[in-house]
């Protein structure tokens, strides 16, 4: 059984969550091939042939490539799969994008959100925001998989996988890259955060919303996130957000602030190792998951963690 | 131009699911079920695009037709729809759970006898979660698809799309026919007034079946179990941030 993994990459090199995608691959028992499609991306199937437990890199490369698009991806990935069983992607935005187009062209129903493999067709995923998990077996002859990177470990860099040529698809393609806007900031990526300083809606407005969250994130070396509530007050953009429609988290340090703690938020950052709530309201569901919660206003309580962070040398 | 939107009857998003102690499922009896929340702003951005709003010129759509797949009550799915703007409806009567696969099969049906210009879909159903349906639909019809769009521009045989993308944005350009599914900030859906929810009520809807198009819904995955998810201990309440920091020092997060 051979399956392969479509890595998550910017060209120069691969995101960690093609290391965890490897991961849920291996625990399916096959050889495990990673594909890297993209333009100029050496640097990426360099990288991604140092993944450990890869048997071979194709590397992809070609204008129609350049920014991952789904239509591409399809004309790209479906002549491949008849060497392989099964195809896994991340669940980040460029996989949940192209995996189903995938899919649909091989007439197979993917698995989407997949957070455990227990054999080579038997696999775990949330339903309802996580307020569900079923068990599903899937017995078509390929099989497509969107992997939840968050749910299994990083496979090491100590591999020697070799790389090989494979065309990018020629096109035309009836989509075109116009533009984008990508949020500059010198904070660490949401979903590869170790540490993650969320807010709700009770910070009230934007400008609140940063100028109370960002100084404490840079004192943690956090991402700042948000709940679906402060991302829909306009307070934070939606890529900063956390849950079931938003991203799914799982750093070291989740701290949550003014978040109520809404089922759909809860979905996203449960599997977080130790989370902080600080909230004025004591009946907040949030308090249900936190490890440590503390009822106060965030206007108090957030410039005081900072001194005592300061004091304790953070 | 004709607008498309399909919509789903799901339960209501302000509600829990349970899980059947038997682990066979989950129990939905006597639990209020809605249209899903971004299929609710997909009809709204075609609404829009009708009434002129949104940004969008008035009549840029000229029809605007809700299909919904699912049982019977569906129809107060699209009534809803309906209510909220659309001009009619097409209920495809299926009882049981319609995987995506199957669905955007149905929606390809459709869409063949209808002919519209530009289907806009939630990019998600908040039951099952799947996130697929929307790219199906693209692919198993040959059309482009923009997905997780945040903003829609239409400008003569083509929409330019701004999509939600981990790290920002991103916008593209796709020839219609196209694909868009909605993302959260796309536009805010209105509340659907008296008035509109009666005249919804006289709108016609079609009846259909999934034979209608030769589409088979059998499931292809077998959900073998259904559990609740581990649950998460809850911790203990601290009194200051001092002894809040003490605690994140003795567990090692900072």
């Amino acid at each position: 059984m051979a399956v392969l993994v479509v890595a998550e990459h910017d060209n120069a090199s691969v995101k960690d969550a093609t290391n965890k995608v490897v991961t849920a691959a291996t625990a399916m028992g096959a050889d495990v091939d990673v594909l890297v499609a993209g333009s100029n991306a050496g640097g990426a199937a360099a990288a991604a042939a140092k993944i450990d437990g890869v048997r071979k890199v194709l590397h992809a490369d070609g204008a129609t490539l350049a920014k991952q698009m789904a239509e591409p991806l399809e004309a790209l990935i479906v002549p491949l799969m008849s060497g392989y069983d099964a195809v896994l992607f991340p669940a980040s935005t460029t996989g949940k994008n192209a995996a189903p187009r995938v899919a649909a062209k091989l007439d197979v129903m993917q698995v989407s959100g997949v957070i455990g493999i227990e054999g080579a067709d038997t696999f775990v995923r949330p339903i309802y925001a996580g307020n569900a998990i079923i068990t599903v077996q899937d017995s078509q002859p390929k099989k497509v998989l969107v992997v939840q990177p968050t749910a299994f470990k990083a496979a090491g860099n100590g591999g020697s996988a070799s790389v090989e040529a494979t065309a990018a698809p020629a096109g035309p393609f009836k989509s075109a890259f116009v533009s984008e806007e990508m949020a500059k900031s010198d904070r660490p990526e949401l979903t590869a955060a170790k540490r993650i300083v969320s807010g709700g809606r009770a910070l009230g407005s934007s400008e609140e919303f940063h100028k109370v969250l960002e100084p404490l994130a840079d004192k943690l070396g956090a991402a700042v996130g948000a709940s679906r509530a402060a991302v829909d007050a306009g307070y934070a953009p939606n890529d900063y957000q956390v849950g079931q429609t938003g991203k799914v988290v799982a750093p070291e340090l989740y701290v949550a602030i003014g978040i109520s703690g809404a089922i759909q938020h809860l979905a996203g950052m449960k599997d977080s190792k130790v989370i902080v709530a600080i909230n004025k309201d004591e009946d907040a569901p949030i308090f249900q998951v936190a490890d440590y919660g503390l009822v106060a206003d965030y206007k108090t309580a957030v410039p005081e963690l900072m001194d005592e962070l300061g004091k304790a040398g953070v | 131009m004709k607008v498309l939107v399909p919509v789903k009857r799901v339960l209501d998003y302000n509600l829990k699911v349970r899980v059947k102690p038997d682990g066979s499922g989950v129990d939905l009896s006597n639990l209020k079920m809605s249209i899903n929340p971004f299929c609710e702003i997909a009809i709204e951005e075609a609404v829009r695009m009708k009434e002129g709003g949104g940004g969008h010129a008035k009549d840029s759509a000229t029809e605007v037709v809700a299909v919904s797949i699912g049982p019977e009550q569906a129809q107060e799915t699209l009534r809803n729809a309906l209510a909220i703007g659309a001009d009619r409806g097409i209920l495809v009567k299926a009882d049981g759970e319609v995987e995506p696969l199957a669905v955007a099969k149905i929606l390809k049906g459709v869409i063949e006898a209808e002919k519209p210009d530009l289907v806009i879909l939630g990019k998600q159903a908040i039951d099952d979660d799947n996130n697929a349906t929307a790219q199906m639909l693209a692919a198993l019809l040959d059309w482009p698809q923009a997905t997780f769009a945040s903003k829609v521009v239409l400008a003569g045989n083509k929409a330019t799309v701004t999509r939600e993308v981990d790290g920002g944005l991103q916008t593209i350009d796709v020839d219609l026919p196209a694909i868009i599914s909605t993302d959260l900030r796309l536009n805010e859906p209105r509340y659907a007034s008296l008035p509109n929810i009666m005249k919804a009520k006289k709108k016609p809807i079609d009846a259909k079946t999934p034979a209608d198009y030769g589409v088979d819904t059998a499931p292809r995955l077998k959900v073998t179990k259904t559990a609740e998810p581990g649950k998460r201990q809850a911790g203990i309440k601290v009194k200051t941030t001092a002894e809040l920091v003490g605690k994140l020092k003795e567990a090692g997060v900072i």
